[in-house]
């Protein structure tokens, strides 16, 4: 029996208001398509906004000899070579440009002196790259995308969460789900739809994630038979807040370091300067000295970046050895100092930084260190993708942004997500747009609907007293211990055993109260993607016995040149996690000279 | 006139007051209230008072604001107009329509609202704001600064007459009161939002064109004092009222100017 | 450990209570925390709205202590006065959904209304713009969109004239575009008549709550208002504007 809900049609169904989803949406629309889009909160409060530093894109407004090459060498460099190359050739070929037409749709980047958009340096990247606005970058860009998506009168569904997709044999055709203030159901016919869902941060205690971030997108995808890739890799930002407790784990912006930030640990030293911190591959690259990187503020040509602003996981393990060593903050962090750039600089630079610390921590930036730890923040792992078209495996399905993978390899550079959402973003629409116009609206399966139908209202009625956030907690507890910076083979082990018992509690679910907005009802249904989205993270943690960016195993702390060949990849199989390798696609030989010539 | 009760309730809004601070919200407007009743009922005595406003030969060289420009008295019939009633309906208007006042006596006076998230009196029933017939007239602010403008520099003069003692470069409390006055007065003025406005806020794009940089350093510096544009409206405010008493005091003799050299 | 009484609204469009929870403190805790502990411990079926619990969203816009402000942004210790409840109310201005939650819906629809950035045919793509020509607008971006303004606005809150009045929120996003360089449409008949911005009598109890601490009135309104008061109460630049032949500069 099923009870009555809506249904919708759209030649182009997105999921997801982020970046990607809002330029999914622009390039579909434009295509002359019908298009819907699914916001779980909403239009406009998606994870974009809190991105900070900015947008790469190879510009060369500052720095004239920057390019796409070095931009796509920085980025696979960045990654470990584990990043699909087609992949990261386009993001670096069109960066640029679709950073440019946000300006023409109404964005307002800062400003260099010949009236150009302003670059700044970030970690990783060789040259100044990052276009943006003081630390606001993500807000300005989900502004721009969402009045220019609004203006082509596209369908939004705020505070709608969708759970299951739907599929007419092999091809998905829509996707089920609810109204969160009503909790009435409704399907949502599509010829296409684009998964532009976001990251999974959620199931770590210590995160710079909001709560959307559960891993429900990628976990739809794979349900539906999509192929999911290095799952393992998930980033820690060197810099998250400490303390107090209640902002513990929020992001301090990169743009900090990149405007001359210096870490120290608690005897006043600047750790990154130790020669073991300094990755063999970045050798020569950075500042040796205190006085160069001082030099470095100044003149950028002639001097060498400083070495806080190696790769994000290169300096999140730095801080990670330095308070296990015992010289951490009171708080249990770093210090991160910006205070010699003066009051008028951070105000300008870094707005939201400076009241973020002054409201929330109660600490006056311009005057003191932040305390800082490695916290969750982006996964590079999730849906395996064309290139070209943003396609998964499964017909009718498409990913960008952060749900989708290849581009980040084991280590994303910061600034690059940003550009990623625009570039692929746009592929996605392009490519659901291509596909829907050559094919009609699929058949939905009742029995699908009925299946999701009961299990979604199952906690209503079960017998059993598991409490969603109890079990919530305790994933992120597991995870947070098993699965954070440094992994073992025990640790990851045990995490996994506490994962599998989880989700056996999980059946026991109970909520109470009606379905209108009730948040404990909103959490028994995450439970079920955070369960099995960590599950396969931990399973593929587990596979790739060596250490590569995101991914450190302390049991295995070297990088394996055969693992360097492959990526993990994980496919639901009955109710089992089958992980398989794939080979990496080869380099073409003119994308490997460029590593030739640099070394 | 409830003014804690939930007002133009909207089917579906939350049942509940529409106000519910606790903390002391009615000290603001109800220390604007004083302030600019106590101004105007003694603005108002002294326009009609007509007298100790000027006499350089017994006591100094000092005119009072309120007085300034220095206008015979006009008669109709058998009364005698005071100067005073024909000077301060300028500065009146130019106050009156001055985007801090309007802010200001719309909560004190017209308790529309009387502060933020409070209600406001229940008999009003129809809200048109600055939409309506007369309170379009507040558009015309920016011709009220033009008038204050010259009285800027009519008074700037009287403050220099001022360190005239029959002849003699002096100066008396008199003198620095009239000087601090015309000071406090001027960057009150300048500070306005329409002059502002008509500086650089009408500009779209400063770097371009001849003018757009200067006119762009001139706005910045009169952004800079219009942030405090509500400091200033009071301290001259006080000042005009003091310095008008100070020369009364003065010239009705009940107390002496004291002379600095 | 301290405790802290919160007093929230429970309940929806059809009458509801205020009931109190008891919750324990800790260093730095804001009240968004306190109602994450409720949810989590106390009552999970309890409403609201929140994403980023860093004051980038602007979804957890609440009435706390009477006054509107992101619960994110509120710390607990600021807000609670010896044996007082610390009062937590949806927004008021809004219909209400559930509990915390209200639907701001409303502010969406007028959003939409108002035409995008139209740049010149001949604008030169990249756009050359100075930092001293953006620094204005880059203030009015800054709007995270909580609705604050909205809510605390005596026009929308009290009066209810959601027909005449766009809101301070959708007077910014005007601000915006009508002062960027390069635009090219006019938006002054809308400003003056559809957005009514004739309708704020600038008592500023928007910049009073922005969150952005945007001067929303000062930098934003009171310009529109000078704008359109340059159109329509200013007969010397009309008359100016008819002899140097600019009148034509925004279609």
């Amino acid at each position: 029996m099923t009870e009555n809900y809506d249904i919708f049609e759209h030649d182009v169904l997105v999921i997801g208001a982020g970046g990607a989803g809002l330029r999914a949406v622009i390039s579909a629309a434009q295509a002359g398509l019908n298009v819907g889009l699914v916001c779980k909160s909403l239009l406009g409060k998606a994870h974009t906004v809190m991105a900070e530093g900015g947008v790469a894109g190879a510009l060369g407004n500052l720095d004239k000899k920057d390019s796409w090459e070095i931009h796509f060498k920085d980025t696979m460099k960045g990654g470990q070579f584990l990043n699909n190359w087609r992949i990261v050739e386009i993001f670096a070929k069109e960066a640029p440009e679709r950073v440019l037409e946000l300006e023409q749709w109404g964005a307002v980047f800062d400003r260099t002196p010949e009236g150009l958009i302003m670059q700044r340096p970030f970690g990783g990247h060789t040259y100044r790259r990052l276009s943006h606005v003081g630390d606001r970058t993500g807000l300005e860009i989900i502004r721009t995308l969402q009045d220019k998506a609004v203006s082509y009168g596209m369908k939004t569904y705020m505070e709608v969460t969708l759970t299951r997709l739907l599929k007419d044999g092999d091809r998905v055709v829509g996707a089920f789900g609810y109204y969160r203030p009503t909790g009435k159901f409704l399907a949502i016919k599509a010829k296409a739809v684009v998964l532009a869902t976001g990251g999974w941060g959620r199931m770590y205690k210590v995160t710079s994630n909001s709560w959307e971030s559960t891993g429900d997108g990628v976990m739809m995808a794979y349900e539906a038979g999509a192929e999911l890739l290095d799952m393992e890799m998930v980033q820690f930002h060197p810099t998250g807040m400490v303390w107090p407790p209640g902002v513990r784990g929020l992001l301090v912006t990169e743009g900090v370091r990149g405007d001359g930030g210096i870490l120290r640990n608690s005897k006043g030293e600047r750790f990154m300067f130790k020669e073991e911190y300094m990755p063999e591959m970045y050798k020569g690259q950075y500042a040796e000295t205190e006085e160069e990187a001082h030099r470095w503020l100044e003149d950028k040509d002639k001097n060498r970046r400083p070495p806080e602003l190696l790769p994000r996981d290169v300096v999140s393990r730095s801080i990670y050895k330095e308070v296990l060593a015992g010289r951490g903050s009171e708080h249990g962090g770093v210090y991160l100092d910006i205070t010699h750039r003066g009051a008028d600089f951070i105000k300008r630079k870094l707005p939201s930084m400076y009241e973020q610390f002054y409201a929330l921590g109660g600490v006056d930036i311009t005057k003191q260190p932040m305390e800082v730890y490695p916290t969750i923040h982006y996964t590079m792992g999730g849906i395996l993708t064309h290139p070209e078209t943003c396609a998964t495996t499964v017909p009718g399905l498409y990913a960008a942004g952060e749900s989708a993978a290849g581009l980040h390899g084991a280590n994303r550079l910061g600034g690059n997500s940003l550009s990623d959402i625009l570039v692929f973003g746009r592929r996605a629409g392009d490519g659901t747009a291509e596909f829907a116009r050559g094919v009609d609206y699929g058949a939905v399966d009742d029995q699908q609907i009925e299946e999701e139908m009961n299990l979604m209202l199952a906690p209503f009625t079960c017998e059993g007293k598991e409490n969603p956030y109890r079990l919530t907690q305790e994933l992120q507890e597991a995870m947070q211990e098993g699965a954070m910076i440094a992994r073992t083979e025990q640790g990851l082990s045990k995490c996994l055993q506490t994962i599998l018992n989880l989700q056996e509690r999980a059946k026991n679910l109970h909520v109470d109260g009606s379905r209108e907005y009730n948040p404990g009802w909103h959490t028994a249904r995450d439970i079920r993607y955070m369960l099995k989205t960590s599950e396969v993270i931990v399973r593929c943690a587990l596979e790739r016995k060596e250490s590569r960016g995101a991914q450190w195993r302390a049991d295995y702390p070297d990088r394996d040149p055969e693992w360097g060949k492959k990526n993990l990849i994980a496919s639901k199989e009955g109710d089992q996690v089958k992980i398989s390798t794939r080979p990496l696609p080869e380099m073409p030989p003119e994308l490997a000279k460029l590593f030739e010539e640099s070394k | 006139m409830a003014l804690n009760t939930a007002q133009s309730k909207e089917p579906g809004r939350v049942s509940l007051p529409i106000n519910s601070r606790k903390d002391t919200w009615w000290i603001k407007p109800l220390l604007v209230f004083l302030g600019l009743s106590t101004f105007g009922i003694y603005a108002t005595w002294r326009a009609f008072e007509d007298r100790y406003y000027w006499g350089p030969h017994t006591w100094g060289p000092y005119l009072s604001p309120f007085y300034s420009p220095l206008l015979p008295v006009f008669h109709i019939g058998h009364f005698a107009i005071s100067p005073a009633l024909l000077i301060l309906p300028f500065p009146l208007i130019f106050r009156l329509t001055c985007y801090y006042y309007r802010g200001a006596y719309y909560r004190a006076f017209f308790w529309d609202p009387p502060a933020c998230a409070v209600g406001e009196p229940s008999v009003r029933k129809r809200y048109t704001g600055e939409s309506r017939f007369p309170f379009t007239i507040q558009n015309l602010h920016r011709f009220a600064f033009y008038i204050a403008a010259v009285f800027i520099a009519i008074l700037a003069g009287d403050a220099i007459i001022a360190f005239d003692f029959n002849g003699h470069f002096g100066m008396g409390l008199g003198t620095l009161i009239m000087v601090v006055n015309v000071l406090l007065l001027s960057v009150y003025t300048f500070s306005c939002h329409s002059f502002r406005h008509l500086i650089g806020g009408a500009l779209n794009c400063y770097s371009c064109g001849r003018s757009g940089k200067t006119r762009f350093r001139i706005w910045q510096r009169i952004s800079y004092a219009n942030e405090r544009h509500m400091l200033f409206a009071w301290l001259s405010l006080f000042t005009v009222g003091f310095t008008d008493l100070y020369i009364r005091l003065v010239s009705a003799g009940i107390i002496h100017d004291v002379r600095f050299f | 450990m301290d405790k802290v009484t919160l007093r929230v609204f429970r309940g929806a469009g059809n009458g509801g209570v205020e009931q109190d929870y008891e919750v324990p403190t800790f260093e730095g805790m804001v009240v968004l925390d306190a109602i994450h502990y409720i949810q989590q411990n106390l009552d999970s079926t309890l409403a609201c709205r929140w994403n980023c619990k860093a004051a980038k969203c602007g979804s957890c816009s609440a009435e706390i202590n009477g006054v509107p402000r992101l619960m994110c942004k509120t710390h607990v210790s600021d807000m609670a006065s010896k044996g007082q409840p610390i009062v937590v109310h949806p927004l008021k201005t809004f219909p209400i959904i559930r509990d915390l939650v209200t639907d701001v819906s409303w502010n969406y629809r007028v959003s939409e209304k108002i035409p995008p950035l139209q740049l010149a045919p001949d604008a030169p793509n990249p756009l050359v713009m100075q930092q001293m020509d953006v620094d204005r607008i880059q203030e009015f971006r800054k709007c995270i969109e909580c609705f604050l303004c909205q809510t605390v606005c005596h026009i929308l809150r009290n009066h209810n004239a959601k027909e005449q009045f766009y809101g301070p929120r959708q007077l910014i996003k005007l601000a915006n575009l009508d002062m960027h360089p390069y635009d090219t449409l006019s938006r002054r008949e809308m400003i003056r008549h559809e957005a009514g911005v004739g309708f704020c009598n600038i008592t500023k109890c928007c910049t009073e709550v922005c969150p952005e601490h945007i001067h929303i009135t000062d930098n934003g309104i009171i310009p529109l208002k000078e704008r359109v008061a340059d159109e329509h109460f200013d007969p010397i630049q009309h008359l100016i504007r008819k002899l140097a032949g600019t009148d034509k500069k925004k279609k």
